[in-house]
């Protein structure tokens, strides 16, 4: 398995080299945030195109497919008529909070996805305490969706904030307690090392066996809920309250949400790849050497993007086949079902790990 | 390191929006209308402010989510230690779950749970 921190190392050792070793280290965070942007951007316009496509596939049309070959340069056209479109900023709002709401959603999303674990040795944040600051940051995002629903002088956009703050807040609860599970199962909270044991002792999916399984689900809905999407899109159900939170933003403000909001779909699918399917580590069968030879060959990052996108996947198929719930109804599923489920399964979880029934 | 790399992810989020905003400014064309000062909302004129009393429900789940999110946070370092605790891990946070099932039973009965 190829280990990125080779790269990283070398790469430090080369810099420290050349200048002092305050100035390489300078000179390294601009290259993370560089690679971080960059990243970021090409994700979130992988993730459009994908919607747009897959959307248009469900529902029989065929999608873009004027810009470019296939559509494909769709969004980048779209990204640029975004940014020459006048941004719209009148007195009857709060401005400061209007303002500042955009930098913590698009902040939030970003510390988050630097925290995802692409590959052995190359995940940018990597702190011992990496889920629970995981879950600490992304949900300083659901601050900036209430201080823009709440400052925009905007009834609708005021129902759709509080809307969505119920439910973020609401389906973090079962998105902490099964990652508590998973945290029971690889006793540790550090990606790199979650990733690590997976890969020496098979996925957690596999090794958590009969509450693993449930555990994902769980996560899957959560997770959905917790981007504001598929059966869960109330904050922004355009029939009923315009376009929601958002719907006094224009021009690239508007594009920021645009942008955190498909950004936090492939966030909260890698942390899926990461806690259940096993990061980047390879599939293993036990028994089957060859099997494994071969598979241990192809990339770590390759496993893990490919992981990523077949939660995505699963997320936009969700997304377009199910009718959207009413407000009482998504916080009955959260309390009266998901909740207690996710509890019973970290009870559960904790029995197997300390009677040693776990793989 | 780790720290460096956090205010590094933070930074490049702020300046990341600063500088699109900034670019934007200057790319963006600026008029001005009347009919801008208003709030779009649904398309027709608004009626009055927007910062008003507003439904309780979703108060009474805040409260509720402060409770049980306060009370997931201490079983992270009992999950970590959880594997090499072994079954004593299991008693000592029996009682703790106990208390947090209570809760959640207490609430439910109360009908804090429903939407009204």
């Amino acid at each position: 398995m190829f280990d990125f921190s080779v790269v990283t190392t070398w790469l430090h050792s080369l810099l420290s080299g050349w200048m002092g070793d305050s100035l390489a280290i300078l000179v390294e965070s601009v290259l993370v945030a560089l690679v971080i942007i960059t990243i970021y951007a090409i994700f979130a316009i992988i993730m459009i195109y994908a919607e747009r496509k897959v959307c248009a596939a469900f529902q029989c049309r065929i999608g873009p497919d004027r810009v470019g070959k296939w559509g494909l340069l769709q969004v980048i056209s779209d990204v640029l008529k975004m940014m020459t479109k006048e941004v719209i900023n009148f007195r009857k709002t709060d401005q400061f909070l209007h303002r500042i709401a955009p930098f913590l959603v698009v902040t939030a999303s970003m510390v988050t996805f630097a925290c995802l674990p692409w590959n052995k040795g190359a995940q940018i944040i990597d702190f011992n305490v990496g889920v629970f600051f995981f879950l600490a940051v992304g949900s300083v995002g659901v601050v900036g969706i209430l201080l823009a629903g709440w400052s925009s002088n905007n009834k609708f956009a005021l129902v759709g904030s509080m809307r969505a703050g119920a439910q973020i807040i609401s389906y973090e609860l079962s998105i902490g307690l099964v990652m508590l599970s998973m945290i029971c199962l690889t006793g540790t909270m550090s990606f790199s090392e979650i990733c690590q044991q997976q890969a020496e002792f098979g996925w957690n999916i596999f090794r958590g066996h009969i509450v693993a399984i449930p555990a994902f689900v769980i996560y899957l809905i959560a997770g959905n809920a917790e981007c504001n999407r598929g059966p869960f899109d109330l904050p922004e159900s355009e029939s009923e309250l315009t376009a929601g939170y958002h719907t006094e933003y224009s021009g690239m403000d508007f594009g920021f949400y645009y942008l955190a909001e498909y950004l936090n779909i492939v966030i909260c699918a890698g942390m899926a790849a990461t806690m259940f399917l096993g990061g980047w580590a390879p599939l293993v069968v036990p028994g089957l050497d060859g099997f494994n030879e071969v598979m241990a060959y192809i990339p770590g990052f390759v496993w893990f993007i490919g992981k990523t996108f077949f939660v995505v996947a699963l997320l936009l198929w969700i997304r377009w086949t199910f009718p959207r719930l009413r407000v009482d109804q998504i916080l009955r599923l959260e309390w009266k079902y998901l909740m207690p489920m996710s509890m019973v399964l970290l009870v559960l979880m904790a029995v197997l790990v300390s009677f040693g029934l776990t793989f | 390191m780790n720290f460096t790399l956090f205010v590094t992810a933070l930074l490049t989020g702020l300046g990341f929006v600063g500088l699109v905003s900034v670019l934007v400014k200057l790319l963006a064309p600026r008029s001005f209308n009347a009919q801008k000062e208003d709030p779009f909302e649904c398309g027709i004129p608004t009626r009055g402010r927007s910062w008003m009393q507003f439904r309780v429900g979703y108060y009474l789940f805040a409260i509720l989510f402060l409770m049980f999110d306060v009370e997931t946070m201490f079983l992270f370092p009992w999950a970590v230690v959880m594997r090499t605790l072994g079954p004593a891990a299991l008693l000592s946070i029996g009682f703790f779950l106990f208390i947090l099932v209570l809760g959640l039973a207490y609430a439910w009965k109360k009908g804090a749970l429903e939407w009204q």
